[in-house]
């Protein structure tokens, strides 16, 4: 019967979607704000990814918001796990992972944090950027966590990073309103176009980004295999 | 044949989000149900991106000298997929936790059996 009901309601949305859908064309040229960017982001923001200019110049704000969100989520996902939990000193025993899997992860370690770093650093030219740079960290991170049980990320040293890595984002921003006009106001050389030391301050937000990313995302990964 | 050809990622698109509605109708288990809801996430964005797209365009990257700003894809749906991917990890993210902590308190995760939640 549910099952029946709910079928019926989706054609009806789907009927009614599909209505609205056939007046918008697929594959015809871009809206004026996206051709103004691709135009103009270079010489505005010196950045070659044009969508990193668009998500670190001009909608830096929104990005400030973003990892606000995945902050937030990070500390309630610490803060419903650790609700009434019952501190336990006994320590359970732990069974080790095959050598092959310890061996491998132990050589992928490494090579993983390379390349995210990779990434992010270079996020202004290629694809890339922080987000990805910080996900694949984190799943070096995840890689650990499951060849070797009982080991464990300085819970210390990775709040640091994150908070570090915030406070640069807020003060970078804060620099700009002060010498420029607006909040993330670009303030520095711009650069020769495509190389590495371009884009003024958008690769320091971004490397910003990606430590605070990984770090959060280990934080997340932690507090769901230790906690619960 | 034409139309098909025009308009096959809106379809997969909605195709996606039709199914995570779908799963969120009808299914007991609340795994599912963020499965379910995680499906439904793709099919946006999927749709987001489809919106910018224009054919036989290269992505937004001017990665070697010879691109023609003409044929390139709008950067403005790509930036704000960027922004609602890490928003679907972080309810991902959540969503698992509170499954969690619920499974905990009543032993089951059949939203049939949890009587504060049957709806």
């Amino acid at each position: 019967m549910r099952k029946i009901i709910s079928a019926i309601l989706l054609i009806i949305i789907a009927g009614g979607i599909t209505l609205s859908l056939m007046k918008i064309p697929f594959g015809i040229p871009k809206t004026k704000v996206g051709e103004y960017y691709i135009n103009k982001g270079r010489e505005e923001t010196g950045a070659t990814n044009i969508v990193t200019s668009v998500v670190l110049n001009y909608r830096g704000f929104d990005t400030l918001g973003e990892i606000t969100i995945l902050f937030i989520a990070a500390l309630g996902v610490g803060a419903i796990l650790s609700l009434g939990r019952k501190r336990t000193d006994k320590k359970e025993k732990i069974e080790p992972t095959s050598s092959i899997v310890y061996t491998g992860c132990r050589f992928l370690f490494p090579i993983l944090l390379l390349v995210g770093s990779y990434i992010f650093i270079h996020g202004h030219l290629t694809p890339g950027g922080g987000f990805q740079g910080g996900a694949i960290i984190a799943s070096a991170f995840l890689l650990i966590y499951l060849s070797c049980p009982g080991k464990r990320v300085n819970e210390k040293y990775s709040k640091i990073t994150e908070s570090l890595a915030g406070l640069i984002f807020i003060v970078l921003g804060l620099i700009g309103l002060a010498i420029g006009q607006e909040f993330l106001f670009n303030f520095l050389p711009k650069g020769t176009l495509g190389t590495l030391l371009s884009a003024g301050i958008i690769p320091i937000i971004y490397i910003a980004i990606g430590l605070k990313v990984g770090s959060e995302l280990t934080g997340i990964i932690d507090n769901l295999i230790e906690k619960s | 044949m034409n139309f098909l050809n025009n308009y096959i990622y809106y379809i997969g698109a909605f195709g996606l989000v039709f199914i995570g509605l779908y799963i969120l109708l009808v299914k007991k288990n609340l795994i599912k149900v963020i499965i379910g809801l995680s499906i439904l996430d793709t099919g946006v964005f999927l749709f987001l991106i489809a919106v910018g797209y224009i054919n036989k365009g290269t992505a937004p990257i001017f990665s070697k000298t010879g691109l023609n700003p003409k044929n390139m894809v709008d950067p403005v749906p790509q930036a704000l997929v960027l922004t609602s991917i890490v928003i679907g990890v972080a309810i991902l993210a959540l969503a698992l936790t509170l499954a969690i902590k619920l499974y905990k308190h009543y032993g089951t995760l059949n939203l049939r059996k949890i009587k504060e939640q049957r709806w």
